[in-house]
């Protein structure tokens, strides 16, 4: 019998320092809320940008996705939120490093799955803010079944899609909104393929706040961002945002600065001007669909907003329903009285 | 014990159930009947050799014509079907032939009546009260048929005093695995629909809430598995699962939960495989998916639950691992203790449950969430951090705060710091204990549901005299420290597995016992005909050329399989199935 492999000590890290913490193994009867208990709070400082600054961004110089980092950081600043309760995620592509570039809680997961990810979170955590970030493809292309599901579930979080219309991470291969006949390294003669219309898929899927802006325009981009945040829901913010490397100049006829226009969507005011006639109903599923069929570069701004129950709120009715009808009866008796009738 | 048989159809299709009582511990399902009961023609021509020399044949006369110069067997013809109609007034054809046997069965075995009738109306509570109203008069007339004409041998159970003074409870193992995540403090989770191990997450939706807990039908398993990644992320350890076809889907995400050191609870209820294989059929083949599935080097915790009983253990020790080294742990069960039913000895829950709150009380500054150090235990968001540091977790090889990182040292020192907590979590896994011979010819090794039949194979070869012993391994990775100690006492070592021989010969936790130890004396007798091993089938293929005498063995089951032989029973046989 040859003895077990034995470490060599060069191979263990520390290992002599280990500790072991243990977890809190006692009986309780406490309930699983989701809300976390009350603690003594120390005295908060005001939430400066420094303060939500972490890595500097690793993207290229030049590239739209600064400017949305800019426009986050006005809007915590704004909002003085809590800064433990802000979390970021994100899945994988240049504009998912997000969160290493934010000081706060937040975690960089796998490509496309995000979505599920922060829906763990928004349900079991309503005290957080959850936000969200990707690009075209982690969400429209690897990611594209779980956007539907969010959206359907209405799970509530903030979702900010920096759309560049090429994969830019692995350099330059076509994305799912690359408009056809763009030369890229998978597609050398142009994309021959329909590309998505994210507009209309989020639409379809049953977002229940839908928006559009570009990385050129800041205060349009705060706006979105804010709207979208007091959103209760799966509120999804596409933003044109330019890759300089591979595809650059391809959202310059939504940028008045580089000879384009950049045309908002003049919400409806109810003020019963003739005026307001032509306005947007944001609530009008089907005006939304038309909006979102103009051609490129399309209008900015708010594409549909509606109120329909999150499932954040269906899962804590059912968790209350079935509560009261156990008349508060602690985790250990609820147990024991499942067993005791398994006698 | 029950143990259920049922084919891969939707709907209807041969369904085998077999029962089985002792006043001992009763481990695995039996390899021979006492008492065989045959609704149709097929079902007593298939299972005839399962019964015993004297046993009972209990028989449809209105489906089956047994062969009565067979004078092995005592035959009971009952009219069943003729009878179940003639009861039930002939409303719903020859529904209900099932329960008029249950009755048949509770006065032939002196069952308590009135307990099977109140579990009777608590089965089809909910539906039409005339269901449950013919349901009972089915049992009825079952229970009044006067059997004693034809059966002049009646079994009797007596109550025996539990030695453990605790009171019994029976439930199948999905069951037991669902109780024990809330007995463990598990109150999230999310799922994705597949047998065995939909029941699973039925139970737990179900459950849940009433814990103030939510469990998630996902859009898929990807879905699903990253769902309970961001539970556990929130604070609350979450569980998903799902069979083999299910978990080579959450493979990448697991990977992930393995470098970002996320808890996660991972169930697997093994079925055939691969693919959709048999999606109703017992199987150990995902051993080598859960230690080794996914990509680069990603360690995690396996566990595999011995018995109904263990499911509901395991699953308190797998919650207790997960959070105490912040790692993904599987639990790997399999189709034959989803489903069957045992009765155990009632847990003491005031002993065993645990609080689910995450701890977010302000900390002070200097965290690291990848201390090089310690390990790893991530601090849940929402927790003010006092310096104003706050970590952030991920997939990309990191530093000690989180961040990423392509220093060759830092991956080197990450990578050795997600295995070396494993090593650490086997110094405290106690050292299984050796049953029937401490030292001899043959040591058993196993894990899983095989727990059952490999204790009765040992006793059986004792009683023959072979020196035998026998383990079993709950923590299958990484596995206890010691076990060379035990191998050395014996001659050969021998795994049990309901898996394929591979193509080097030896079964999975065979091949993986024969790389850590070094040890050609390490092999395994191996099968793959998607039922559980029969006791003589161990032993048969422990020993080649012995217990073949021994009745209760079909030469169509294939032994130590390997299936080469069995070919042209196969193609001679050609099982209809459908698709599941």
């Amino acid at each position: 019998m040859l003895p077990a492999p034995s470490l060599s000590p060069k191979e263990l890290v520390n290992d002599d320092v280990y500790i072991m913490s243990e977890t809190n193994m006692t009986t309780t009867s406490s309930v699983a809320t989701g809300v976390p208990p009350a603690i003594d709070e120390p005295p908060r400082e005001k939430l400066t940008k420094k303060a939500i600054t972490a890595d500097h961004p690793t993207w290229c110089p030049g590239c739209g996705d600064f400017a949305v980092l800019a426009a986050f950081y006005k809007v915590l600043e704004k909002r003085q939120l809590d800064h433990e309760k802000i979390v970021t995620l994100a899945g994988i592509g240049c504009s998912s490093r997000f969160p290493y570039f934010v000081n706060g809680h937040g975690a960089h997961y796998i490509h496309g799955r995000a979505v599920p990810l922060a829906s763990g979170i928004s349900l079991a955590r309503p005290d957080l803010h959850v936000f969200l970030f990707g690009g075209d493809g982690d969400g429209f292309s690897i990611g594209g079944n779980h956007l539907d599901h969010g959206a359907r579930k209405n799970i509530n979080l903030t979702y900010f899609i920096m759309d560049n219309f090429v994969y830019g991470l692995t350099k330059k291969q076509t994305s799912p909104t690359s408009p056809i006949g763009f030369k890229s390294k998978t597609d050398p003669s142009g994309a021959i393929d329909q590309p998505v219309n994210p507009m209309k898929k989020l639409i379809a899927g049953g977002a229940t706040f839908i928006a559009r802006t570009h990385a050129a325009q800041v205060n349009h981009m705060i706006q979105m961002i804010e709207r979208a945040f007091d959103h209760q829901g799966f509120s999804v913010i596409e933003c044109l945002s330019e890759c300089v490397e591979f595809f650059p100049d391809v959202f310059d006829p939504a940028n008045p600065k580089k000879g384009g226009s950049f045309e908002v969507i003049q919400e409806k005011k109810w003020d019963n001007t003739p005026e307001d006639e032509l306005r947007h109903d944001v609530t009008d599923e089907l005006a939304a669909y038309k909006l979102a069929s103009l051609p490129f570069p399309g209008v900015f701004g708010v594409f549909y907003e509606t109120d329909r129950p999150t499932k954040n709120a269906l899962e804590k009715k059912w968790i209350e329903t079935t509560r009261e009808k156990t008349g508060g009866a602690s985790d250990l008796e609820l147990l024991q009285k499942t067993f005791d009738r398994m006698k | 014990m029950t143990y259920m048989t049922i084919p891969a159809t939707i709907s209807g299709g041969p369904s085998i159930f077999q029962v089985r009582i002792g006043s001992g511990e009763v481990l695995s399902a039996g390899d021979e009947a006492d008492f065989l009961v045959a609704f149709y023609q097929h079902s007593y021509q298939d299972h005839l050799d399962f019964l015993r020399e004297g046993g009972v044949l209990l028989y449809d006369s209105d489906n089956v014509e047994p062969n009565l110069d067979d004078k092995r067997f005592v035959y009971v013809g009952v009219p069943i079907t003729g009878l179940t109609v003639e009861a039930l007034g002939g409303t719903a054809k020859d529904k209900g032939k099932n329960i008029f046997v249950l009755g048949l069965i509770a006065k032939i075995f002196n069952l308590d009546a009135d307990k099977l009738k109140k579990l009777i109306s608590e089965k089809f509570a909910g539906k039409d009260q005339s269901i449950v109203n013919t349901a009972l008069m089915a049992f009825q007339a079952g229970y009044a048929y006067p059997v004693g004409n034809v059966l002049t041998k009646h079994y009797r159970f007596e109550h025996i005093p539990r030695p453990s003074g605790r009171a019994q409870i029976t439930m199948d193992g999905n069951q037991a695995l669902a109780y024990g995540l809330i007995a463990a403090g598990v109150r999230y989770g999310a799922g994705y629909p597949i047998t065995p191990w939909s029941s699973i997450m039925e139970t737990l939706r179900r459950e849940l809430p009433k814990y103030g807990g939510i469990f998630v039908q996902a859009e898929d398993e990807l879905g699903a598995v990253s769902l309970a990644l961001g539970f556990s992320y929130s604070g609350y350890l979450a569980v998903t699962g799902s069979a083999g076809p299910g978990i080579s889907l959450k493979a990448e995400a697991i990977g992930w939960a393995s470098m970002a050191e996320i808890p996660l609870i991972v169930c697997n209820i093994q079925r055939g495989g691969p693919s959709t294989g048999l999606p109703t059929n017992v199987e150990q083949s995902d051993l080598h998916q859960a230690i080794f599935g996914s990509h680069g080097d990603s360690p995690r915790v396996v566990l595999a639950a011995a018995s109904v009983e263990d499911c509901f253990y395991i699953s308190i020790e797998a919650a207790r691992i997960a959070r105490k080294y912040s790692t993904p742990v599987f639990i790997l069960s399999d189709t034959s203790l989803a489903t069957r039913i045992e009765a155990f000895d009632e847990p003491d829950l005031s002993k065993l449950m645990v609080d689910p709150e995450p701890d977010l009380t302000p900390r002070e500054g200097g965290f690291k969430p990848y201390d090089l150090e310690r390990i790893t235990q991530h601090i849940p968001p929402g927790t003010r951090i006092l310096d104003g540091k706050y970590p952030l977790i991920g997939g990309l090889e990191h530093d000690e705060m989180g961040h990423p990182t392509g220093s060759p040292k830092l991956h080197m020192a990450m990578t050795a710091k997600r295995r070396n907590k494993l090593r650490k979590l086997a110094e405290e896994i106690p050292v299984p204990e050796v049953f029937g011979d401490q030292e001899g010819d043959t040591l058993l090794v196993g894990w899983g549901s095989t727990y059952g039949p490999i204790h009765d194979a040992v006793k059986m070869g004792r009683e023959h005299g072979e020196k035998i012993g026998a383990i079993h391994l709950r923590h299958v990775h990484p596995l206890p420290n010691g076990l060379e100690k035990i191998f050395a006492k014996f001659k050969r070592v021998v795994t049990v597995e309901m898996n394929d021989q591979g193509l080097y010969g030896f079964g999975q936790l065979a091949t993986i016992l024969r790389a850590r130890y070094c040890e050609p004396k390490i092999q395994s007798v191996t099968k793959t005909d998607g039922l559980t091993f029969r006791v003589k089938e161990i032993l048969q293929g422990v020993f080649p050329g012995k217990f073949v005498s021994v009745r209760g063995y079909s030469p169509n089951r294939p032994v130590s399989g390997n299936g080469d032989q069995d070919v042209d029973v196969a193609r001679a046989e050609s099982i209809a199935q459908g698709v599941g």
